[in-house]
């Protein structure tokens, strides 16, 4: 499988065949091969990835030792894809990958964690209906009943309620890539992605993309 | 942001007239009929410019035969062939929603004349 860490720069507008396509600018890289994960050693095979150069104090002593063999610089996000074992030999530790692992025309899953916002009602959250706000309603955007009586005597486990909403990890599925600039890394897909500007997110090739 | 208004720059279009709300203008659009393409002028008033770089947009304004028309261009779209700029407008507002209400005489716009 093909993944790369990117972070959000936003969203414009690019023309193409006359046509205006909303695109996610994405920063893809440049990301370093930290370490391997091999089948012998670890059961699995993997890469391990990491993205975005930071300072020696703020990286843990154990992942500063892995840098430091594999004479990298320090790194701020870590995360391991999964490869078939054959490929494992195409990469090496310390190789550099960037948005030209993309090409254009490829669909990619992104995943991100969304805006978080904050504690919402079951209308903002849930879709409820809510109440009428007029003709005399007293009731505007409370939730209604939350179960039945003496029978079953409880509520339902995963009621949907109010609660905090947001800041969750989520996938959107099938992203054209419409385009790749490999010189500055820079990784365009048609659509929104998950995250505010500057938020770190994981771009892999689809899962469900129709061949 | 650096690196999006430059991806912008690439698409913003430097050869178009300058254009205010109030203007009287010509977009000259291609469209495509079948494998044929063809330019239709759409003429009228611009009510309202929206958006920043290359997403900006102008709503043109014309009556006819009666009925209100207003469409939406991309400024910096590809399809438009020109745009010529017929009459500057003195208006006093930046979105002349107010139009939409008006029929008749009431809808002609103030010509914006230089030194007057």
């Amino acid at each position: 499988m093909k993944g790369i860490l990117a972070k959000k720069l936003g969203m414009t507008q690019i023309f193409k065949e006359g046509k205006a396509i909303p695109v996610t600018v994405l920063k893809a890289g440049p990301c370093y091969v930290v370490d391997k994960r091999t089948p012998e050693k670890n059961g699995y095979a993997a890469i391990v990835l990491g993205f975005e150069e930071t300072k020696e104090q703020r990286v843990n002593k154990p992942l500063l030792g892995v840098f430091k063999k594999n004479n990298l610089k320090p790194l701020k996000y870590i995360k391991e894809v999964r490869v078939n074992p054959e490929e494992l030999d195409q990469y090496e530790i310390g190789q550099k990958l960037g948005a030209s692992v993309f090409e254009v025309g490829e669909l990619v899953d992104v995943t991100g964690r969304t805006k978080g916002r904050g504690f919402q009602g079951g209308v903002k959250r849930h879709g409820f209906r809510g109440f009428p706000d007029s003709h005399g309603s007293r009731y505007h955007r409370a939730g209604g009943s939350i179960g039945s009586t003496t029978f079953p005597g409880r509520v339902f486990k995963g009621k949907t309620m109010p609660g905090h909403t947001g800041d969750e990890r989520v996938t959107i599925q099938n992203l054209e890539v419409v385009e790749v600039d490999a010189e500055s890394n820079l990784l365009m897909v048609a659509g929104a992605v998950p995250g505010s500007a500057n938020s770190i997110v994981f771009v892999k090739q689809a899962v469900k993309a129709v061949v | 942001m650096e690196d999006i208004k430059k991806i912008e720059e690439k698409f913003i279009r430097k050869d178009l007239p300058e254009i205010w709300p109030g203007d009287k203008v010509v977009v000259h659009y291609k469209i495509f009929e079948g494998n044929k393409e063809r330019i239709q002028p759409f003429k009228g008033d611009v009510i309202a410019i929206k958006g920043s770089g290359a997403k900006r947009t102008i709503t043109v304004r014309k009556v006819s035969y009666g009925v209100g028309v207003e469409r939406i261009f991309p400024l910096h779209s590809p399809l438009i062939e020109k745009i010529e700029v017929e009459r500057r407008g003195k208006v006093r507002r930046a979105k002349l929603y107010y139009m939409r209400q008006r029929t008749g005489k009431a809808t002609r716009i103030k010509e914006k004349r230089e030194n007057a």
